[in-house]
């Protein structure tokens, strides 16, 4: 047997290896980036509206720019749980009873009516898409988007889904090695801007009480 | 009986079948193991609930190996 290193990492090596300090530390990152975003636009809009009253078109553009552009960052994040579509019927089945296998009852249940799969990880909890994968810290309150796949579009949605699974079982932090953060924020903007079916799923990974796999750590 | 199960685009498919006591289905399945990751597979085992380990020969003790694909960022 090998050690527990995703072997897709060789594939990425000048990237530091991700850890809770460095999720931690791009997080706040994340929320700067935000702050930057919002506070000029927001400043902006007010002192134009203290200025000239005549001004409040131009303040209330500043405003709605303020509010857009973390709901655009907010909705890229969520965009890497958005399913592919299905492929043919037999083939979704097979993976979907492969996929069954992998996990524990009340996991195959959430799949069923979600179409991903929460797993509960070292780093938190982890929903787990078709191209892409969420980490919901302890605490329920930050999630990380990533996207993450697998290259090769004829796969089954519920084959696509496993390959991700297996990887993230093998070396969790390997995994958010290889994948792209492509959003960290507040839960709540993450699920609001998720496919309805998918939110019980976030939902089920905030709860403390993991879903299926190993406890986690602190 | 322990199996090689390939995930693909039919869902997956059991590239070998093997019982530990019979050399020449262990030799086929180390063959059609090998084979499948010169194609590019990658070879996985569960270890316990949750947990995966990557392998690199045949683990014939093992119920089910996984052949997956790498992933990738998107």
């Amino acid at each position: 047997m090998e050690g527990a290193v995703l072997p897709e990492t060789a594939s990425v090596p000048w990237r530091p290896r991700v850890d809770a300090l460095r999720l931690r530390r791009a997080g706040r990152l994340w929320t700067l980036t935000t702050v930057a975003h919002v506070v000029p636009f927001v400043l902006a809009g007010a002192v134009l509206l203290w200025l000239e009253p005549l001004a409040a078109p131009v303040s209330l553009l500043c405003l709605a720019h303020a509010w857009v552009i973390p709901e655009l960052y907010a909705s890229r994040g969520a965009g890497v749980m958005r399913p592919r579509g299905p492929g043919e019927e037999r083939s979704e089945r097979a993976a979907a009873g492969l996929l069954g296998d992998l996990v524990g009852h009340a996991a195959r249940d959430l799949h069923a009516r979600t179409g991903v799969v929460v797993e509960p990880g070292r780093l938190g909890a982890w929903v787990v898409g078709e191209a892409g994968a969420l980490l919901v810290r302890p605490g329920g309150r930050r999630v990380d988007c990533w996207c993450v796949r697998v290259d090769d579009p004829d796969l089954p949605a519920g084959d696509r889904i496993a390959h991700l699974l297996l990887a993230l079982r093998t070396d969790e932090e390997g995994f958010a090695t290889v994948a792209n953060l492509a959003f960290s924020g507040a839960r709540w903007r993450v699920r609001r801007r998720l496919a309805r079916r998918m939110r019980p799923a976030l939902d089920a990974a905030a709860r403390p009480e993991p879903t299926s796999g190993p406890a986690r750590a602190a | 009986m322990a199996r090689l199960i390939r995930m693909d685009r039919t869902g997956h498919s059991t590239v070998a079948e093997w019982r530990a006591d019979d050399p020449a289905a262990v030799e086929a399945a180390v063959e059609a193991f090998r084979r499948e990751l010169d194609r590019g597979y990658l070879a996985m085992v569960t270890t316990g609930p949750g947990r995966a380990e990557h392998v690199r020969e045949l683990p014939v003790d093992a119920d089910t190996v996984i052949l997956r694909k790498p992933i990738s960022g998107g």
